[in-house]
């Protein structure tokens, strides 16, 4: 991973600098950042841009004679709009107009992978610094450039609009100048922009490929298409923990399309012309399975978890104080266990994945979020030179972690590997469902201790399946709040495979936490945004290296929230509930507006005020913003995967509920106006809303919900709602 | 197998498939149309909706004996330069997050507003609410389709 520290790069490294063959000016650098020092693009020979590599780049800019700037990078937009907002950072300080850049996809042509990773929100965080320091460098070269043709001190020379002039009416076009600017030495020590003065950042941009997306053109990898590809569809155990013990597959022979059947992993696949051929096959082949150990039910999960919580084998991830001393001296003592089911990603786009290996060369695509790790693993899988392998991203129907993981490509790989033909894995949506990589099942039990109305211990148990949370969340708040502060962790060893799924851990964490602080406050008869105001002001001046949020930024968010929302003064029949959390280093509040219509209660509005540093490209951070908060509505609403025996009991959207148009509130959302580099925005918005909403309908209802699915509630509702 | 003729997008197709295969995997799998999407293949989801003689269908839950001598419209045919109102609402209102969904709703949202060009906020929102967008980019849907239906105005 990058330090964020400015100065790190070395920026005659990190790019290079030559002319095009045709005139202009073009420079390799790295869209993420991490610079290779053995990078060689021909310095100061003229490049022919047909025949470019993504070797030793992963990007570049092209500035050509008619002034228009090309951002030729390689990777496909990877879901939180990066495609759109990183090339306006260049263009910023490169001081051009937005509409004088193109925004070209090249294809990637490169065993140098860096970190093209989409995922914890990082992008724009780790290359804010980088990709202003590019354009700034540029910019310098063309201005020197010109400074020298004119015989003037470049201080004397601005750019702007794609325009250099200077003090004696002298004006020349970037593209005029471009290929002088090629021969000129890589400044050292580039000045970046005031953000007072940015131009482009901060403005509303329209995403890059928005034509090719409502027209319907090939972008996803389900799209890939290569001359005399095949399909394959892959049976897997039905039941998490199971092995293959025979299969039969003569009902398949002769039906139309079908290629190949063989085993493979404790997998089946079936190679057919077309993917419906693939996918009508494999329901025909017999399979016979076998466990030896215990296959999970949910009742299972349920009951691992709880014994977690109830025993004593935790790791302490976090310690302050004596949480012991502060129990045992409380007036009170306020303990509570919230908990959450398994859910699966469903991106909308099932899993997918091409594959062509030969005897000299392996090529992947599809759409994932890990390709330099993806290419390693199957280099290892199928013992080959990593070199040989070469790996195009495709865009993804949706990661939200699931495209994390690798497993996909890897069956192509080894199914190509074969048959050597090229091949794409296929999932079906019953597949998707059945085959994932979940949200963990998870129970947090909150303990806290009250003496004198303050709460002087506080302690947090997480009980989860296969893996627990980061390192990095015990200092989020309230860590540097309270003086003994607990966090332990337990887990346990389960069939089902988990993994990341959207804000992995905070996802549900928020809420559990932002639950447990309102009824703090019930308990302790204080004010419920004051209670947290309290803690942050202790906070505050906390010199802890490890603390991660910033006091400061969360009472901004806060207040800024309470009034926008009107918190605390909504109208009869109008039922609030306020949240606040950070995670991704972005500091977020939000209030949810409930109503009770036919005996239920329904969220109306939420409304969002975000911290996340500079905003670059608010059109696409709104939408960003939009789509957590209902994300996390319709989750918490309705997610839930129960197992039977560890068979998923849901496969398809019938039997799984997602969150619909007619059932989305509205939401208002406001950014934090500063100039503190910008932070993740993928996530962010959505862990705290489970929580406003929870405490909303609490304030509605009078029912403390302390389980997701909010569903299950709807009975309980109902009850109390038409007896009262 | 059988051998059937097509009209999509005005051009005639003739493809030879066996008759339980859905119209969705003809268009991607023998026609190489691939704006139409797969989301879950049983009606679910919308992503996969193409209009038949004019009216929304899910095009998985579509088989070719049902739709003899009708005619076939699918994203890649619903205008010529991209400037279907509805898709103009959608570049204005910039809706798509992964996009994967949107060639579905916008299928939808245009053969919704042909038979309802005023419609109420609450008419948008129930009939939109058969397209899943796993993104959430439902308030971008929402409004594009009330500016699209200006723009038919
Ligand atoms: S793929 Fe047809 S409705 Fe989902
Ligand atoms: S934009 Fe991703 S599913 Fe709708």
């Amino acid at each position: 991973m990058m330090s964020n520290n400015k100065n790190s790069i070395d920026r005659r490294s990190f790019l290079k600098v030559s002319s095009l063959a045709g005139g202009g000016m073009l420079i390799g650098f790295n869209f993420f950042t991490a610079c290779k020092p053995d990078a060689k693009l021909p310095v100061k020979e003229i490049v022919d841009v047909s025949k470019l590599k993504f070797i030793n780049f992963n990007a570049f800019i092209k500035i050509a004679e008619n002034n228009i700037v090309s951002i030729i990078a390689p990777n496909p937009e990877i879901g939180q709009g990066v495609k759109t907002s990183m090339p306006m950072i260049i263009a910023e300080e490169l001081c051009v107009a937005w509409d004088q850049v193109r925004v070209v996809q090249g294809g990637l042509d490169t065993d140098v992978f860096d970190r093209q990773v989409a995922g914890g929100s990082q992008s724009i965080r780790h290359g804010w610094n980088a990709l202003r320091e590019t354009g700034a460098t540029v910019k310098h070269m063309l201005v020197n450039a010109a400074a020298k043709k004119w015989a003037v001190k470049p201080e004397t020379c601005k750019a702007a609009n794609g325009i250099i002039s200077n003090g004696k009416g002298d004006k020349i076009s970037f593209g005029k100048i471009a290929t002088e600017a090629a021969k000129m030495e890589v400044p050292k020590d580039v000045k970046l922009k005031d953000p007072k003065d940015f131009t482009i950042v901060g403005t509303d941009i329209g995403n890059v490929d928005i034509d090719e997306i409502i027209s319907g053109k090939p972008l996803f990898g389900l799209d890939y298409r290569k001359e005399g590809m095949l399909f394959a569809s892959v049976m897997r155990p039905p039941a998490f923990g199971q092995k293959l013990e025979s299969f039969d597959d003569s009902q398949l022979k002769n039906k139309s399309g079908v290629v190949d059947v063989f085993e493979f992993d404790n997998k089946i696949a079936v190679v057919a012309k077309t993917t419906w051929q693939a996918m009508r096959a494999k329901k025909d082949i017999k399979a016979k399975w076998k466990s030896d150990s215990r296959l999970e039910s949910t009742q299972d999960l349920d009951q691992e978890l709880n014994d977690l919580l109830e025993g004593n084998k935790y790791k302490t991830m976090r310690s302050d104080g004596d949480i012991k001393k502060a129990f045992a001296e409380a007036d009170q003592i306020l303990e509570r266990i919230y908990e959450a089911p398994v859910i699966p990603h469903n991106c909308l786009e099932p899993m997918n994945f091409f594959a062509e290996v030969t005897e000299d060369k392996i090529h992947l695509a599809g759409p994932i979020q890990t390709p330099a790790s993806t290419a390693n693993r199957i280099s290892k899988v199928l013992k080959r030179d990593l070199k040989d392998i070469k790996l195009d991203m495709t865009r993804m129907g949706g990661g939200f972690g699931r495209r994390l993981y690798g497993d996909f490509a890897v069956e192509a790989a080894r199914i190509s590997d074969k048959i050597r033909k090229p091949v794409m894995v296929v999932f079906s949506r019953e597949d998707d469902m059945e085959d994932g990589i979940y949200r963990p099942a998870t129970k947090y039990k909150f303990r806290a201790a009250i003496k004198n109305n303050k709460i002087t211990g506080y302690h947090l148990i997480e009980a989860a399946m296969n893996s627990n949370m980061y390192g990095l969340i015990p200092n989020f708040f309230p860590a540097g709040s309270i003086e003994n502060y607990q966090v332990d962790v337990a887990s346990y060893k389960s069939h089902i495979t988990t993994g990341a799924w959207r804000a992995p851990y905070t996802n549900f964490l928020a809420f559990a936490e932002q639950s447990f602080f309102d009824e703090l406050a019930e308990e302790m008869k204080i004010d419920k945004v004051q209670l947290r105001l309290d803690l942050l002001e202790k906070a505050k001046g906390n010199k802890d290296k490890r603390m991660q949020y910033s006091p400061e930024r969360m009472e901004k968010v806060i207040k800024t929230v309470v009034n926008k929302s009107g918190f605390g003064k909504s109208k009869p029949g109008i039922y609030q509930g306020f949240s606040a959390y950070y995670c991704h280093n972005t500091h977020v509040a939000e209030v949810a507006d409930v109503v009770i219509e036919s005996g239920v209660p329904i969220v109306k509005k939420v409304t969002c005020v975000i911290d996340c540093g500079i905003v670059v490209n608010p059109l696409g951070a709104k939408n960003q913003v939009e789509g957590g908060v209902i994300d996390g509505i319709g989750h918490a609403m309705y997610g839930e995967l129960k197992f039977d025996q560890g068979i998923p009991q849901s496969n398809n959207f019938d039997a799984y509920r997602l969150i619909r148009m007619n059932e989305t509130p509205v939401v208002e959302t406001q950014f934090i106006e500063n100039e503190i580099s910008p932070t993740g925005l993928g996530e962010p918005a959505l862990p705290p809303v489970s929580g406003a909403m929870a405490n909303a309908i609490k304030a509605a209802t009078g029912i403390r919900m302390t389980k997701q699915p909010f569903i299950q509630y709807h009975n309980v509702f109902e009850k109390e709602l038409n007896n009262s | 197998m059988s051998k059937y003729d097509l009209k999509v997008n005005g051009k005639m197709y003739s493809v030879d498939v066996s008759d339980d295969t859905p119209l969705l995997w003809v268009l991607r799998d023998h026609l190489n149309l691939l704006g139409t999407k797969y989301g879950c293949g049983i009606g679910q989801c919308g992503a996969c909706t193409v209009h038949i003689d004019g009216s929304p269908m899910r095009s998985c839950l579509t088989y070719l004996p049902q739709i003899i001598g009708k005619s076939i419209t699918t994203i890649e045919g619903l205008s010529e330069n991209n400037d279907h109102p509805v898709q103009e609402a959608w570049k204005e209102i910039d809706v798509p997050q992964c996009g994967y969904c949107q060639a579905g709703q916008i299928m939808t949202a245009a053969a919704f507003l042909e038979n309802n060009p005023n419609p109420s906020k609450k008419e948008i929102r129930n009939a939109m609410h058969g397209n899943i967008c796993r993104c959430a980019s439902y308030k971008r849907i929402e409004k594009a389709v009330e500016v699209a239906a200006k723009k038919i105005n």
